[in-house]
């Protein structure tokens, strides 16, 4: 099995990419691939504990709960640009670790396949 | 121990959105990814400006006057300051009549001996076709 990593920029709410790279990831752990999952930009709002389920947003908190539990998924926020948005430390849902961007180049070093989601 | 190339395309206008930051922010923190790697083992970025990205190449950028933020002119300084590859299309500089002495070609100033490079889009081509993996911002 193969090792995937994921840089994901768009923010939770206003375009549906991050809900794609959520569903692609968890589609690629099910088969038996590793992941590793970083969030940049705005998308680090979607490391943000607290997130309540609403029928017109998207709800990826509880996908990402449950690839945690598979031990196959690694998620890490950009903590700069958390920082910035005020998603701080203590802010942050169990399960994912915050690094600087070097994080994802080392993970892109080994991974099998790069992809990067929102780029535009 | 090996070296993995990277790529960091960049097709988007600078400040429209966040990506072209991005992308030089990214290329960038690989001078610090040896923490996280075996000895020996490392990557090496490569940025190409294309498209409507050229247009981040341009000199006298004044984000700091008008915005208080640093420039994309300081990030591709900053990348060539630490000798990373710098590739320019030359076709969509001519595409928007640019010259070479309104861009940023190196960071001289800063203590920098590394110049971009200008290049037809069959020499970027080529840089693609040898990297480990391709990222389009």
């Amino acid at each position: 099995m193969g090792k995937l990593t994921m840089g994901v920029f768009p923010g939770l709410v206003g375009s549906l990419s991050l809900d794609f790279s959520v569903k692609l990831a968890e589609a690629a752990v099910k088969k038996g691939h590793t992941v590793d999952y970083w969030v940049s930009s705005n998308a680090t709002m979607l490391s943000k504990k607290g997130q309540r389920a609403f029928k017109d947003y998207s709800t990826l908190y509880k996908t990402l709960e449950e690839l945690f539990k598979t031990g196959n998924f690694k998620a890490c926020a950009c903590e700069a640009c958390a920082e910035s948005r005020g998603y701080h430390k203590e802010d942050t849902m169990e399960g994912w670790i915050r690094k600087s961007m070097d994080w994802y180049l080392a993970s892109c070093f080994d991974a099998d396949r790069v992809l990067l989601i929102g780029g535009e | 121990m090996a070296i993995k190339k990277l790529a960091f395309v960049i097709k988007s206008l600078p400040y429209k959105t966040e990506a072209s930051r991005l992308a030089m922010t990214h290329a960038i923190s690989s001078q610090t990814v040896e923490i996280y790697l075996e000895d020996g083992d490392n990557v090496e970025p490569v940025v190409c400006f294309i498209g409507d990205g050229v247009l981040n190449c341009l000199k006298n950028q004044a984000t700091a006057k008008h915005y208080d933020i640093t420039s994309l002119e300081m990030h591709i300084k900053n990348s060539l300051l630490l000798d990373l590859k710098v590739m320019i299309c030359k076709e969509d500089l001519d595409r928007f009549g640019i010259k070479e002495d309104a861009l940023i070609m190196n960071a001289e100033d800063l203590g920098g001996e590394t110049n971009a490079l200008i290049v037809p889009y069959s020499e970027i081509q080529k840089e693609l076709d040898s990297v480990n993996h391709i990222q389009m911002f």
